[in-house]
């Protein structure tokens, strides 16, 4: 077998194994709270009988064991159970979440992600002078901003002063993807702000790296200006590393937005969650864990599999 | 017709290149790197640049392509290209010129190929970065030259990346990169030094080869007198960044006038009488090893005997197994099969089980003294660190041998408080020679302790070696590839070619004819230092090398 299928095969498999341990984390985590689902839709002055009758209707009498797979095996069919504080089906209202979230996570991407690695290229090109410099120093001084003072100047700025954007990002199905679009111009603004030093400073640190390399020597004595040197020769050196802070950073822009939501009053998944938590609605905090889950090993793989090819060692074997 | 006065293709005059050194909580120092050195070089004529690190001959190599290494600058002088003043112009100017007129070709190809892309795209890359013909012109000529310099099906042989060929054909790829945009001159810097010596024999004709018919001009910078008498025209014979000698390779190598050029042109000339057998030391009886995870044997039924005192000199090409067979003798690879005797008890196969007495008595020296050292530890820790754990030594005691040793390899006690980066080369490996002997061993195995090292400091480690060997009885297990060292310390010899000893014996036995086909080749490849040698000895061989 070609070596890049198995290195592919076992992340894959070592990725589902993960997927697998992360669920039993996360149903037997929640289970060992105390008190169960019928305890908490009935409230602590609920009669024994109530109770026991709750608990042999939504099936809390079974073993564990057997609940476990249940519950396991309606995640993997769409069935998440219903929220415990008004009933809806949470395939549902998660799917919209999750929709609006991607969307917010997609354009921060596309915006950040390029972004970055042209600003870490150009750091690296005029490492130590004045370019170098101030890209540093602005997007150390953009991460070091707290995300909610971030947003608010942003809002200041943008939304009350010079009145471009709208302040709130309200979303609403049936909205068109331009109206969508300027709804979230603000939140994207402050996430990649928030993103951007991360992914520019490993980009720029793997390519400064690579530089000290002799074949960046061979090409700089072809006669290469500096920027082919690095574009051609040590950017594709430097992939790996870089990848998988990429990655990262794009786990948390799915995962880790809450704060930025709140600002601007996003209805995506981080909102959701956090509604949840604060009413014990256990079966959505279950499902938003587990796509959470989901979303970083998906990315993690992802991330591995792309250094893997990026290997021409591995791609191309003797 | 009258005649025309030619410009020398290359001439620099009063060269004189600086750096800023920075000595940690000093004041900045200037370094002079290169200092009033002319030279000029006539088209199609090879130009040797000779002399050991430090001398400066890549700095001024690299000067003719107006590049100049870290914080390197060039300070005095003209560098006059085809007539014209390379440092009047600007940085453009000077891309326009790399891997147009000058090209280069550096010491180690496999660093110096990008592991990325495939090795056409890098061959052919200055030709069509400075738009000298089309990507299919370039190609085709790429493939001419693979063929000309000897690689094996030269057609597909570009559509390779750099890990799947070996170092001998990168090398050779690295050569047809430098000649692809047509350059007028080439600088090769010291392209054959990192290859097995069989190889290096096969490179060295191909690039010979190559410039008689491109009909280039070359400086050609190395450390070995002998490899640069079989290529070039002149020599420069550099020290300390100046001028020692100039001339045609005929005056330098045949009628030497100054002492240095003598000294270098009569280096590995110890006289080492070949001592006779006493009681064995180390007896490794039909040893069989391999890696974890392999079922390939590296060492194939070895058996190789030592006695107390004496030398027995390991030879072979990189991956004959010489390096396996030492770290099966410590036990950091236990053998599969086989039984080592060690001063007359059994040696268990592995580190973990065998006694303080075994591991004392049984020491190791490496090729890299540098990554051989902790370098946050002083002269005096490393040495002292052996005492301590095996005689348990403190203090006065301890500083007073440290002391001891010091003066035994001719450092004097001074050095006591100094860190290795304050040492240079031989020093280091004098400081690891002694940290060896601190343990009062009864052998010590030499993995290539001179490779790195100069010719003339590598002479004066193995003379050391060899008094200290006159003085204190120790053995020597010597790793080697290089023959000249060999002849020079040897009390017997084992050959070894892919994991088995080919050749056996006492050093007169071994280097008397006839010879197995292997033997044959590897020593009819040593460089000789004469005119003419490289044609002889491809009219003489029995045996091709490896395809490398």
């Amino acid at each position: 077998m070609h070596p890049v299928v198995k290195l592919v095969t076992q992340r894959l498999a070592l990725g589902l194994l993960l997927m697998l341990a992360v669920s039993a984390l996360i149903f037997f985590g929640v289970e060992a709270l105390p008190g169960d689902t019928a305890q908490a839709m009935l409230g602590q002055s609920a009669t024994p009988e109530a109770l026991a009758n709750l608990r042999e209707k939504m099936g809390l009498n079974e073993p564990v064991l057997w609940r476990y797979g249940h519950w396991l095996y309606g995640f993997l069919t769409g069935d998440m159970g219903v929220a415990l504080t008004n009933g809806e089906d949470i395939a549902k209202s998660v799917g919209a979440r999750l929709g609006n979230t991607l969307f917010l996570a997609f354009w921060a991407a596309l915006i950040s992600v390029p972004l970055a690695i042209l600003l870490g290229l150009l750091a690296a090109r005029y490492n130590g002078r004045w370019p170098d410099r101030l890209i540093s120093g602005v997007t150390l001084a953009t991460i070091s901003l707290p995300e909610f003072v971030a947003g608010y100047l942003v809002l200041y700025f943008l939304a009350v002063k010079l009145q471009l954007l709208p302040a709130m990002s309200m979303v609403f199905p049936g909205m068109g993807v331009f109206e969508r679009l300027q709804a979230i111009m603000l939140p994207v603004i402050v996430l990649v702000m928030v993103v951007l030093a991360h992914m520019m400073r490993m980009t720029r640190a793997a390519i400064l790296n690579v530089m000290q390399s002799d074949y960046i020597e061979t090409a700089k004595l072809k006669g290469l200006s500096p920027l082919t040197v690095i574009w051609r020769h040590a950017f594709p050196n430097a992939i790996a590393p870089v990848v998988n802070v990429v990655m990262l950073n794009l786990a948390y822009l799915v995962v880790g937005v809450v704060v930025v939501e709140v600002v601007f009053v996003y209805p995506g998944m981080g909102q959701y969650l956090v509604d949840h938590v604060t009413k014990r609605d256990l079966p959505v905090v279950q499902a938003c864990g587990m796509i959470f889950a989901a979303v970083y090993i998906g990315l993690n793989i992802l991330a591995d599999v792309v250094s893997i090819l990026a290997n021409p060692r591995l791609r191309h074997p003797k | 017709m009258l005649d025309q006065v030619k410009p020398n293709l290359l001439e620099i005059k009063n060269l004189r290149i600086e750096a800023t050194s920075y000595p940690p909580g000093e004041a900045p120092r200037k370094v002079v790197l290169v200092d009033d050195v002319s030279v000029s070089v006539e088209q199609g004529r090879v130009l040797g640049l000779i002399g050991e690190s430090g001398a400066g001959k890549s700095t001024i190599g690299l000067s003719a392509m107006g590049f100049a290494r870290g914080g390197a600058r060039l300070a005095g002088g003209q560098i006059l290209l085809n007539g014209r003043d390379i440092r009047s112009g600007g940085p453009s100017d000077l891309r326009s010129l790399r891997g147009r007129e000058v090209t280069y070709v550096a010491q180690s190809a496999a660093a110096a190929f990008n592991p990325a892309k495939r090795l056409m795209e890098q061959v052919i890359e200055a030709s069509l970065h400075h738009k000298l013909m089309t990507r299919a012109e370039a190609e085709a000529l790429a493939v001419e030259l693979f063929r000309k310099l000897g690689l094996p099906n030269p057609e597909t042989f570009g559509s390779r990346y750099p890990h799947q060929v070996s170092g001998g054909q990168l090398q050779r790829a690295m050569t047809a990169m430098a000649l692809c945009p047509k350059p007028d001159l080439v600088v090769f810097d010291e392209p054959t030094t990192a290859l097995d010596v069989t190889t290096q024999i096969d490179v060295l004709v191909a690039i010979k080869a190559a410039i008689r018919d491109t009909g280039v001009a070359a400086l050609y910078i190395t450390h070995d007198l002998a490899v640069v008498a079989q290529v070039a025209d002149d020599i420069i014979v550099l020290r300390g960044g100046k001028k020692v000698e100039y001339g045609t390779t005929d005056q330098i190598i045949n009628a030497p006038q100054q002492a240095y050029t003598q000294a270098l042109v009569s280096v590995r000339s110890i006289d080492h009488v070949e001592k006779a057998d006493t009681a064995s030391v180390l007896s490794v009886a039909n040893i069989t090893a391999r890696y974890r995870g392999t079922n390939f044997d590296v060492l194939k039924n070895v058996t190789v005997d030592l006695s107390a005192g004496q030398t027995l000199a390991v030879v072979g090409e990189s991956g004959s197994g010489k390096s396996t067979l030492a770290r099966v003798i410590t036990g950091l690879l236990p053998a599969a099969q086989g039984r080592i005797t060690f001063a007359g008890r059994a040696l268990s196969p592995d580190l973990a089980s065998r006694s303080k007495d075994d591991l004392r008595e049984l020491q190791m020296i490496y090729q890299m003294a540098d990554t051989a050292m902790n370098p946050r530890q002083t002269v005096g820790t490393i040495i002292g660190r052996p005492l301590e754990f095996y005689f348990g030594l403190k203090g006065e005691a301890k500083r007073k041998r440290i002391q001891e040793l010091l003066e035994e390899i001719e450092m004097g006690a001074g050095f006591i408080d100094r860190y290795p980066a304050e040492l240079s080369g031989g020093q280091k490996q004098r400081v690891c020679i002694a940290r060896a002997l601190a343990a009062k061993p009864k052998l010590i195995i030499c993995d290539e302790v001179t490779s790195a090292l100069d010719p003339l400091v590598a002479d004066g480690i193995l003379k050391l070696l060899l008094s200290l060997q006159a003085r204190e009885g120790v053995a020597y297990l010597f790793i080697t590839h290089d023959l000249a060292t060999v002849k020079a310390i040897a009390d017997k010899i084992a050959v070894m070619y892919r994991g088995q000893i080919v050749r056996y014996g006492s050093k007169t036995d071994v280097l008397t004819p006839p010879f197995d086909d292997y033997t044959d080749l590897l020593l009819s490849s040593v460089p000789e230092m004469k005119l003419g040698w490289l044609e002889e000895v491809l009219a003489s061989r029995k045996m091709e090398s490896g395809g490398n």
